[in-house]
């Protein structure tokens, strides 16, 4: 479809684009990413036959570009520009219809039936028709940037160039468009040549990425390659982070904002944060942390500032645990937004916790633990679902910042640590009579403040995991041992 | 629906037309009519009738009447009418090449260049043998050809794409230097000093059928060129780049509407001096009621501005008869504050 080899110019006599080659299939729809003055928008100019260019050739259907005239190239290429002047109030028809400009003959180019239904057609796709006869300086920015798109496509073309689609619409507009753009290559085979500063639509939607920098090709390749962490870091100069699309194969790329260097006096996670009643144990922390949990509310990974481990009855029994346990902690002014909660059957003075230090860092363990419903996970299959009540919840406190290596691992070492206190109490499984592992309703939060020293991994014999499986093991022992006491009185 | 829609535009289209065309006519009847002799109308369409298309024998009119109609108001009313439909289609042409509705053929130079050329020929009191009388205006057309050639070398030499803002400032400086050669030969003169004063604010008076003939042609040439280029003018009314992403080739039809141009307004100064603001007022005018549609603004703006200087010219002739004003002053009395008019409604549009 188009072949682009060795393309070298630019404005003046300094090359803007300094030999860049690359090829695209029909139906493909193509990102250009790169840094301010890095030549998208040059590589643009010269795709649409705007901008002239020293040397190489642009291979257009086997043509080179330069043979085509302004018609021909019009009825193959189209252009929706970033900006678009306008000077006089066309309505919205008018200048849809002016896409049929390259299709029209003769010297009065008179309007057939063809071009009223393309125009009428393209109108309808983009949601212009009902507005066509309002001028178009009344129009909100993303309405007049549907019609241009829609006086591109009555072009007919067989290739899009867009620059910076999505520059002025709203984010409801940006995927609308890009929705309709990825129809149109997979149904119409259109091929989309755009250029993206927002790096994760550009992941989201492009089949393949161009990355330029300083007029050259870094990479030319499928995103994943291309988004990685690294290479956006050096290319954009900037901090950035990878993490995946929660829904869709899809690299996202976050922004770092430089930490400000007047921060919240140092503090640490330990008891004294603790609150401990009746109802409840909470933890109410200053800043927001980053957690990974297995709570009711506040599950998977995300930034909580409050932490409760809610007691219940052991008859708790409700069919919506979950908004019951929200409007609970709504009831007692915690922001369920913001809060990691959990259950126990188990008194919270029972709870026990402790903070063990390491030489730059620190993790507050707080456990409470019912053994009740002890299980053997390795004869798990041998129990039928009962309601028994006994949870081991485990809460661990990092002063410190944590990768997601390091997470995973943490909750690897904190149940290891469990199952072994477990196994040295002899908590027994009653089904199976085997040593128990734990529960069935275990829950753990590994909460991290993210601030001071990089701990990148928490396996057992890492400094981290040395802490976090003593800690564990201490506290779970501790706690094991005050609920069998209550159990006993 | 679809029909009936259809319909209904080709009849606004249609209204359009009609009011245009009935404006000039009229214009034309009073034209004709109104001045130190009165002529009823119905003799005026008696003797054209009779005396033009041979219609019915010329038995019952005045002799007078017929003289002052055929000799002297006829062909001024009909030039003042060429002159204002070449200045009028020439500036919305310039506008839409230019995007900007304060563009009219005095920005880009071409009628300063067409004065420099007529003031040389009274200056230096060239003639050639061949051409006659017609030496003036056929100095004009061709100073208006040399001026626009230059204006857009200039341009090019600045910047190779020739941007629009690139040719209005270089055809703004070319101007200013124009109008000192001008002042500078106006200066040296002695009792021709009136002669070339009173030309250089414009007049349709006392030119006669022979100017008709000059302007004529040149004005069905560029008005043609203009007229096949519609299309292409409101592609570039969104940006150079913009009409060639659509289709346009802009290098070839921004010369030919250039040249077009400049073959109107030189000849309209030919014949008539520099009568300025019939290209900015007439154009801004017709597109506020009609819509920027150039297939539809060229033509009305030729109707609207034949009508307009038609008017322009019988007031200056009769506001303070006998004496007559130089035409220009009206056209200028009335188009600066237009000028001024459509200038902040840009800017508060731009702010807004």
């Amino acid at each position: 479809m188009l072949s682009v080899q060795q393309l070298t110019g630019g404005y003046s006599v300094d090359s803007v684009l300094k030999n860049v080659s690359f090829e695209l299939e029909q139906g493909e729809l193509f990102g250009i990413l790169g840094p301010n003055g890095s030549g998208k928008t040059t590589l643009l100019k010269m795709l649409s036959g705007i901008l002239p260019f020293s040397e190489g050739t642009i291979l257009l259907k086997g043509i080179p570009i330069k043979e085509y005239t302004a018609k021909e190239l019009a009825k193959v290429v189209a252009v929706l520009p970033q900006h678009t002047s306008q000077s006089f109030s066309y309505t919205v028809k008018e200048t849809v219809s002016l896409g049929r400009y390259a299709h029209q003959k003769g010297w009065f180019q008179t309007w057939s039936a063809d071009d009223e239904r393309i125009v009428r057609q393209v109108m309808e796709q983009t949601g212009v028709a009902h507005f066509e006869d309002h001028p178009i300086h009344e129009l909100s920015g993303g309405e007049r940037q549907r019609v241009f798109l829609a006086q591109a496509l009555a072009q007919e073309p067989e290739i899009l160039l867009l620059d910076e689609p999505t520059n002025h619409l709203d984010l409801s507009f940006q995927k609308e468009l890009l929705d309709l753009l990825k129809e149109w290559t997979k149904v119409k085979g259109l091929t989309v040549i755009s250029i993206f500063h927002d790096l994760n639509l550009a992941g989201l939607y492009c089949d393949r990425l161009l990355l330029l920098e300083n007029g050259e090709i870094n990479i030319n390749h499928t995103p994943n390659e291309v988004l990685r962490e690294e290479r956006i870091r050096k290319v954009y100069r900037t901090k950035i982070q990878k993490q995946p699309h929660p829904k869709v194969p899809a690299p996202q790329m976050v922004l770092l904002p430089e930490e400000l260097s007047e921060e919240k006096g140092s503090f640490t996670i330990d008891e004294s944060l603790l609150e401990v009643s009746k109802e409840y144990i909470a933890l109410k922390c200053p800043i927001p942390l980053r957690t990974m949990s297995s709570g009711v509310v506040g599950s998977g990974t995300g930034w909580h500032q409050f932490f409760v481990n809610r007691h219940v009855d052991k008859d708790y029994d409700c069919s919506d645990h979950r908004r019951e346990m929200v409007n609970y902690l709504k009831s007692y002014h915690f922001e369920p937004g913001e809060t990691v909660g959990m259950m126990t059957a188990v008194y919270p003075e029972d709870v026990s916790h402790q903070l063990y230090q390491a030489d730059d860092f620190s993790a507050f363990i707080v456990v409470t633990a019912g053994v009740g419903n002890a299980i053997d996970a390795a004869r798990s299959e041998e129990h039928t679902f009962n309601k028994t009540p006994g949870t081991i919840n485990t809460w661990v406190f990092v002063n410190g910042e944590l990768t997601e290596e390091a997470f995973i691992q943490s909750i690897m070492t904190a149940t290891e640590a469990k199952v072994k206190a477990m196994h040295d109490l002899e908590v027994m499984d009653a089904v199976t009579g085997t040593v128990a592992t734990g529960t069935s309703t275990d829950s753990i939060l590994i909460a991290a403040t993210q601030k001071g020293q990089r701990q990148d991994y928490a396996g057992t014999i890492t400094p981290l995991g040395k802490l976090i499986g003593k800690g564990v093991y201490e506290c779970t022992m501790m706690a094991i041992q005050k609920s069998r006491k209550r159990k006993k009185k | 629906m679809q029909k009936l829609f259809t319909l209904k535009y080709l009849n606004n289209k249609f209204v359009a037309y009609l009011i245009a065309a009935a404006f000039l006519i009229i214009a034309m009847l009073f034209g004709i009519s109104i001045g130190t002799v009165s002529v009823p109308v119905i003799d005026i369409i008696k003797i054209i009738g009779a005396e033009i298309f041979r219609i019915a024998p010329n038995e019952n009119i005045d002799p007078m009447y017929s003289n002052i109609v055929l000799n002297i108001r006829l062909p001024r009313v009909i030039l003042a009418g060429l002159v204002g439909a070449s200045l009028a289609i020439a500036g919305a042409a310039f506008q839409g090449l230019l995007r900007n509705p304060l563009a009219d053929p005095y920005t880009l130079g071409v009628s300063s260049g067409a004065s420099v050329g007529a003031v040389l020929t009274l200056f230096f009191s060239i003639s050639i043998p061949v051409a006659g009388m017609f030496t003036l205006p056929l100095f004009s057309i061709l100073f208006a050809f040399i001026t626009i050639f230059l204006v857009l070398f200039f341009a090019r030499q600045i910047d190779r794409s020739m941007k629009v803002e690139t040719i209005i400032l270089t055809g703004i400086i070319f101007s200013s230097f124009l109008g000192s050669l001008i002042s500078l030969m106006i200066a040296l003169t002695g009792e021709e000093l009136r002669q070339i004063i009173g030309w250089l604010l414009g007049s349709v008076s006392m030119r006669g059928w022979a100017y008709i003939k000059i302007i004529f042609p040149f004005f069905i040439i560029g008005s043609l060129l203009l007229l096949i280029n519609s299309r292409e003018l409101n592609a570039m009314s969104f940006g150079e780049e913009r009409a060639q992403h659509i289709g346009v080739n802009v290098q070839k039809r921004k010369m030919t509407i250039l040249i077009a141009g400049s073959i109107l307004t030189g000849a309209a100064v030919a014949v008539s001096g520099t009568i300025g603001f019939v290209g900015l007022v007439i154009p801004h005018l017709t597109r506020l009621l009609w819509g920027p549609d150039h297939r539809h603004l060229l033509p009305l703006s030729i109707l609207a501005g034949g009508g307009f200087l038609i008017l322009a010219d019988l007031v200056a002739r009769t506001i303070i008869s006998p004496t007559e004003l130089p035409i220009g002053v009206i056209t200028a009395l009335i188009g600066a504050p237009v000028f001024g008019l459509i200038l902040m409604n840009r800017r508060k549009e731009r702010r807004g």
